[in-house]
């Protein structure tokens, strides 16, 4: 599955390693819920590394979508937030 | 619910916004290809202007390092001439430097960690850009067999989806460059009104003026002590061979209505 991590570019992520990264996510929307900015700050920087981790870069001239996109690098809870509130 | 998969959904909506404009696909291919282009002199732009803004953040923490660094030999000069009170004036505003410094420091990260980023968007646009310019022209010359609308449409896809996350990582970095300008401005105007003496050793500084006024006084203390000890030891030879011609003579001149009275007085006294 493709990952976008924004900022970065995309990752190819092999199925077998999904689970870890959702688990990851799930920590990061658990965090942004109960406003815990240190919490949000360290599940995500866990979430990059792992994609980067396990992932493979995908090259600018391959045109492929993202399924899943992370946050910038560095991102704090309020500027997240604040990208989700343009869903509505 | 997913960070991710929200995220991702706001991606993707922003970037179907951006290829509503383009009627055919040939048209979409063009447009993609300019806004990519667009992007890129905006991404480089940004950079500009972060380096520009890590500069200036640069500058202010070697200005308020060295007056932090001066307020610490002011606080020693101060201790050693026993006016402790100016001492702990001096350790008192070399924290609240300490402070600031300490929050450019963390500004500082911020905007090399916005360069990087800048620079990985500028370097994956220019990659994008050069495999896109010979990429679109070969779909275009097939673009009428429906396999080919297809794949122009992942590519159109492809190129908006890397368009928008370009586009919101240089929203990103344009509000944290707006923030850091913001805050230097602040520094500069404290450093400028004097309410952090001026870093550069310019006439606002009433602690050095303290400490030059108690050393000069300790100089005019230890100039007199010495003239004091030349004119004592000078006077002393004198004293013992002044009075009896100079003095007695001239006392005895004015004061002595009876002129005969002066010099067999004095006569006596030797003897």
């Amino acid at each position: 599955m493709i990952v976008r991590i924004l900022g970065e570019g995309r990752y190819d992520v092999p199925e077998a390693d999904l689970p870890a990264i959702e688990q990851l996510d799930a920590q990061l929307n658990d965090a942004l819920e109960r406003g815990d900015d240190y919490e949000f700050t360290t599940s995500l920087s866990d979430l990059i590394a792992q994609v980067r981790h396990t992932g493979t870069l995908v090259a600018p001239d391959d045109l492929r979508t993202s399924e899943q996109v992370v946050p910038h690098e560095g991102s704090t809870l309020a500027e997240v937030r604040a990208l989700l509130a343009e869903e509505a | 619910m997913s960070v991710m998969k929200r995220l991702s959904g706001i991606v993707q909506a922003k970037a179907n916004k951006a290829l509503d404009k383009a009627e055919n696909p040939a048209d979409m291919l063009d447009l993609s290809y300019e806004k990519q282009m667009e992007n890129l002199t905006k991404v480089r732009r940004a950079l500009a202007d972060v380096a520009t803004a890590r500069k200036r953040l640069e500058l202010q923490a070697s200005q308020l390092q060295a007056q932090a660094q001066k307020l610490q030999d002011q606080a020693k000069q101060a201790l050693g001439q026993g006016q402790e009170d100016l001492a702990r004036e001096a350790l008192a505003r070399r924290a609240t430097l300490a402070d600031q410094l300490e929050s450019l420091g963390t500004q500082h990260q911020q905007v090399e960690a916005q360069q990087q980023q800048l620079e990985t968007t500028a370097s994956r646009l220019q990659a994008q850009v050069d495999s896109f310019r010979t990429k679109k022209e070969t779909l275009k010359a097939s673009y009428t067999a429906s396999k080919a609308q297809a794949s122009i449409g992942e590519a159109v896809s492809g190129i908006s989806e890397s368009m928008t996350d370009a586009g919101m990582t240089l929203d990103r970095a344009q509000d944290k460059i707006a923030q850091m300008q913001a805050r230097a401005g602040a520094i500069d105007e404290l450093l400028d009104t004097g309410a952090l003496p001026d870093a550069l050793g310019g006439g606002g500084d009433d602690i050095q003026k303290q400490l030059d006024a108690t050393s000069k006084a300790g100089q005019v203390d230890a100039e007199l002590a010495a003239l004091k000890a030349e004119v004592g030891s000078g006077a002393a030879e004198p004293s013992a061979s002044l009075p009896p011609g100079g003095p007695a003579g001239s006392n005895g001149g004015p004061a002595g209505s009876s002129s005969g009275n002066g010099a067999p007085a004095s006569d006596g006294g030797d003897s």
